[in-house]
């Protein structure tokens, strides 16, 4: 290889030598050309294709063109006899990644090295061939590929399967018809052989849960040969476990046996894989964690940094479930704080910190405080967070906890870690009254020196709550009155605020509030003298001291519960006017974000992507549009919308989906009509109810749609009208009547005369669930305390044999229609039973709070206690009957 | 799993990479990803034993030989034993094939067998091989005189070579 080196010698001399230095992609596409001779220069030809693949690593593309014309005389090298150059020719074949039309040209070239006798070549040539083949092209290989896989030589057979490994995800159906194949090579005497074998067989397995089992029970008795394939087996073997607890069986867990067993594996990569499997089983008994905390606990004092690493992160989590644990093996982490590591020293602090008892603490901040300075912002972070919860575990040892707080907050540090300081002072201050003086104060000294204005800008405000409160309000003035005059406006409004609820709240202080405020209303901001005015008016600055009155105290503390989003939207549509605007007008709904948003949004926490497009209002625009009707403007506010139902299957004539709207004594159906056969215009399009299944409903009048040509979506209502304020529930059945006129589509003018028709639709309710909003609330607990339990109504049921919990779950949200609260919808996997919270507002403007506990047994039977609480007896018994029907 | 195999000069410049997830899309956040693990190792002493890391919930492995920085990155859930056994075949390889040498002007002289190497370490994420002496074997046999028959025994010739390189880079 050093041959070309030395060509480039001369060019050449500087410190840092290199023979790429001054490469460039045109020359090299040029000298590519000599692929192209008659006699092939292999030397010269490997050296080409490295400068090639050097320039692909470095980042360089080639265009189209280039890399056909280079793929192309690629192609020519398979005349060459030389193995090393061949070598080159399938990386360069694979980087190139040629398109499915070039692929053609060199299938044979490869497919004759698939069947030479040298297995190097066969092997490269499956693992190219696989990489750039498509699926037609698999099948006329498919033969050769089997019996690679069974192949005597090894090399040959790992190439064979993990190419079967990545077909897979593309051409499942060809893949799996090589399990025996597969099967035949897990029993293969090669370690890594056996190591893909398996990796592949549990893949084309992965969704018969019986067929993996058996594959795990087979395997834990024989011998498994490589490392690596004995810890996929530990992971599948954990698998089976979960799956097979989650069908209620009980006694032993099956092959718990075998995981203790591989703790004793020579190899150290086994070890570790069973531990951490067995620490993490769900249910894990301490008897059942012993062994595994046993052989993690060696391996802190391994000399290898990552079994350090890897021991004490395993140690770490089971802290958070089992910290009692992992006590014994707290000797070893201390002198882990002092790992050259950081990774490892940080880990070990924390898992410290969850399982240190009251007495430790103290020893423990000493050492934490030298270690505190020499690391990085975001090990800081991890530290201070596991402070946090230890104070909240340890309440009593809040001042040796709050001081270092304090300190470290005092140190130099980026934003995301003072911040999560400043969380953690505000959440000990919540939970702990004795730390409150102490804790604002040091919070009133950090602002006086703090250049985050966000961070300024929240404890102002957590300050403005807290401050009046305590036995002396007055020291705090001199540190929010110092805001006003230092800092920039966003700071100097929000000190205003403060400064206002202290005056509202601490009747004493009002006159030298009022004087300070005064003084704002001189500052050169806007929002500045806009809010010291306003508080002036509020809280009574015309010198007069008066009782601060309780909706002033509401205005000043009382949360906004409305969904920012929905206020936001209703001030942009308010138009200036004599009318003031309304808060009350506002939707108070909180909106779903489309799901599917959601979900790719947690795929990818770190993509790179265009922003998440904003949830389109619908309430919104349907309030808009049934207020242009004049029919409904008379109806009042609308209480809520439903989800479009559709009433047609997709893809038919006419597409056809009704909105429910409903309002205090009407409801309105919009029907959202499609046509989608564009030789047809319809006219007159009515919908035909027929109620008589829905007694308390009066049909008052529909209103037609006059044309529904091809391709636009088109409205028609039917308004009913309903007894005032009562769940009025029903079905029913429509018809869609028009007169349908032929179009010519060459002209796209209609002919005069129409026909009158009719088109079935599906038969929709209106059910209970209609007249709930779905509204959050954001302590659940608060909400249903202050419900009381006088109209809290409790019941049993059972829901029969169900799918999932999860399953089930959703189900009852989805019937009931109200707002989980607090994440309580999310049921965590194999749980055998699951409490869910919901909020939502009934009509009539009646607060509701359900508590729903679900218990789910080995026939997958469910059963459920609903306990409701609202404001409204009948309310109650309204959502016991939704369920019970 | 294996996201990524990457050996870097000692300023975080890349000699050969090899992705194997499009967890980093595009040139510049490979680029961007080399530079900052380049920065956030650069004090350790990872010479001697692999080091470790915890890197925006990928665990990344690494090692030291002279001016060459070896790295295996995986998923957070993934082995950490499993990413050092590969980082060792690599290292072991690459010092190999590089007959002791292990340096960056020896790396870039021999660019090809350091490509080769990391086709056979990995593929596409799929650990191949893990010995290194295995991994120079499946290289070496290249770089043997034109037209040389290619058997059985040529690779055990190119590893005993190789063997024989590495106890004498030992024994220096």
């Amino acid at each position: 290889m050093s041959q070309y080196v030395k060509k480039d010698d001369d060019l050449d001399e500087e410190a840092e030598y290199s023979p790429f230095s001054g490469i460039e992609k045109g020359a090299v596409l040029q000298e590519a050309r000599c692929f192209n001779d008659a006699q092939i220069d292999s030397r010269r030809c490997s050296q080409v294709i490295t400068k090639l693949l050097y320039l692909l690593n470095q980042g360089e593309t080639f265009t189209k063109t280039e890399a056909t014309e280079v793929f192309f005389s690629v192609t020519k090298l398979f005349q060459a006899k030389d193995p090393g150059l061949r070598r080159m020719t399938y990386l360069i074949i694979k980087e190139l990644s040629p398109s499915s039309d070039e692929v053609i040209i060199v299938t044979s070239s490869l497919m004759k090295d698939m069947n030479s006798k040298t297995d190097v070549y066969r092997a490269n040539a499956i693992r190219v061939l696989c990489r750039i083949t498509d699926g037609t092209l698999l099948t006329q290989i498919e033969r050769y590929l089997k019996q690679a896989i069974v192949d005597k030589n090894p090399v040959v057979a790992s190439a064979a399967l993990v190419s079967g490994i990545h077909l897979l995800q593309t051409n499942p159906e060809i893949v799996k018809r090589w399990s025996n194949e597969v099967q035949e090579a897990v029993q293969s005497r090669a370690a890594l052989v056996q190591f893909h074998a398996l990796a592949l067989l549990q893949q084309i397995r992965q969704n018969d849960r019986l067929a993996v089992s058996k594959l795990v029970t087979s395997l834990t008795k024989g011998t498994v040969r490589s490392p690596l394939a004995q810890c996929l087996l530990i992971r599948y073997t954990s698998q089976v476990i979960r799956e097979s607890s989650m069908n209620g069986q009980t006694g032993d867990r099956p092959f718990y046996d075998y995981l203790e067993g591989c703790l004793r594996h020579k190899s150290e990569m086994v070890i570790f894989e069973a531990a951490t499997a067995i620490t993490e089983l769900s249910g894990v008994t301490s008897r059942e964690l012993t062994p595994a905390i046993t052989v993690l606990q060696l391996f802190l004092s391994s000399s290898k940094p990552v079994l350090r690493f890897a021991a004490v992160r395993t140690l770490n989590k089971v802290a958070m479930t089992h910290p009692m644990a992992v006590t014994t093996c707290n000797i070893d982490m201390e002198s882990l704080i002092s790992d050259q590591n950081r990774s490892i020293a940080t880990l070990a602090i924390t898992t410290l910190l969850k399982t240190g008892n009251e007495s430790g603490v103290d020893r423990l901040m000493k050492q934490i405080t030298s270690f505190m300075s020499d690391i990085a912002d975001e090990f800081k972070i991890v530290v201070v967070y596991a402070i946090r919860s230890l104070c909240l575990k340890f309440p009593l040892k809040f001042r040796t906890l709050m001081n270092f707080l304090s300190n470290i907050l005092r140190e130099e540090g980026g934003f995301e870690y003072k911040k999560a300081i400043v969380d953690s002072i505000v959440t000990i201050i919540s939970d702990i009254p004795d730390a409150k003086e102490a804790g604002l104060l040091h919070l009133c000294e950090f602002i006086e020196d703090c250049e985050f204005t966000y961070l300024s800008t929240q404890i102002l405000h957590f300050l403005g709550i807290e401050g009046p409160k305590t036995s002396d309000p007055s020291k705090y003035i001199r540190y929010i009155y110092n805001r006003v005059i230092l800092e920039n406006a966003t700071v100097r409004a929000s000190a205003v605020s403060t400064l206002a609820k202290f005056g509202a709240m601490v009747d004493s202080l009002k006159p030298r509030i009022f004087v300070l405020l005064r003084r704002c209303l001189y500052d050169n901001d806007d929002e500045v003298r806009d809010r010291a005015t306003l508080y002036l008016n509020t809280i009574g600055g015309d010198g007069s001291v008066v009782e601060t009155d309780k909706d002033v105290k509401g205005f000043l503390f009382g949360p906004l519960d409305l969904p920012l989003a929905n206020l936001e939207a209703s001030l942009k549509n308010y138009e200036p006017s004599e009318e003031p605007f309304d808060i009350n007008s506002v939707p108070k709904e909180v909106k779903a974000q489309p799901f599917a948003e959601k979900k790719s949004a947690a795929k990818k926490p770190t993509g790179l992507g265009a922003p998440p497009v904003a949830p389109t209002s619908t309430a919104d625009s349907y309030e808009k549009l049934l207020l242009s009707i004049p029919e409904f403007s008379s109806f009042g506010k609308l209480f809520k919308s439903s989800a479009p139902v559709e009433l047609t299957e997709s893809e038919t004539e006419y597409e056809v989906n009704v909105v429910k709207h409903i309002f205090d004594q009407h409801v309105v159906f919009q029907y959202n009509c499609t046509n989608t056969i564009p030789e047809q215009l319809l006219e007159d399009v009515t919908i035909v109810v027929d109620a008589s299944e829905a007694e308390e409903f009066e049909e008052v009048a529909p209103k037609p749609l006059k044309s529904l040509p091809y391709g636009t979506p088109g409205q028609t209502f039917v308004e009913f009208e309903k007894p005032e304020g009562v769940p009025a529930v029903g079905k029913f059945s429509n018809v869609l009547r028009f007169i349908v006129k032929e179009v010519d589509p060459s002209t796209g003018e209609a002919e005069e005369d129409g026909v009158e028709d009719e088109y079935q639709l599906e038969e929709f309710e209106v059910v209970a669930a209609d007249y709930m909003l779905k509204v959050g609330v954001s302590n659940f607990r608060n909400a249903w305390e202050s419900l009381g339990p006088e109209f809290e109504r409790v019941d049993e049921y059972g829901l029969g044999p169900r799918e999932s919990l999860k399953e089930a779950v959703s189900a009852v949200i989805n019937l009931l229609g109200m707002q989980p609260c607090e994440g309580t919808e999310v049921v965590a996997a194999n749980s055998r039973s699951h409490t869910c919270l919901l909020s939502g507002v009934y009509i009539g403007n009646v607060k509701v709070a359900v508590r729903l506990s679900f218990g789910v047994d080995s026939a997958k039977e469910v059963a459920m206690k609903l306990a409701v609480r609202s404001e409204d007896a009948a309310v109650s018994d309204a959502i016991h009957e939704l369920v019970a029907n | 799993m294996v996201k990524n195999v990457l050996l870097l000069d000692s300023e975080g410049r890349r000699v050969a990479v090899k992705y194997y997830t499009d967890e980093w899309p595009t040139y510049s956040a490979k680029l961007a990803f080399e530079r900052s693990i380049s920065c956030k190792t650069q004090k350790t002493n990872a010479r001697t034993e692999a080091e470790i890391v915890m890197f925006d919930d990928n665990v990344v492995v690494y090692k030291f030989i002279q001016d060459l920085h070896f790295f295996v990155t995986g998923g957070d859930c993934e082995n950490e034993l499993a990413l050092a056994t590969v980082l060792q075949g690599f290292s072991d390889a690459v010092t190999l094939l590089l007959r002791g040498n292990v340096d960056h002007g020896e790396a870039l002289e021999n660019l090809d067998a350091i490509f080769l190497c990391l086709d056979e370490i990995v593929d596409a994420g799929m650990i191949l091989e893990t010995v290194g002496n295995m991994i120079a074997g499946k290289v070496a046999t290249h770089n043997l005189d034109d037209g040389a028959p290619l058997s059985e025994q040529t690779i055990t010739q190119a590893l005993a070579t190789a063997r024989e390189h590495l106890t004498r880079s030992l024994l220096r």
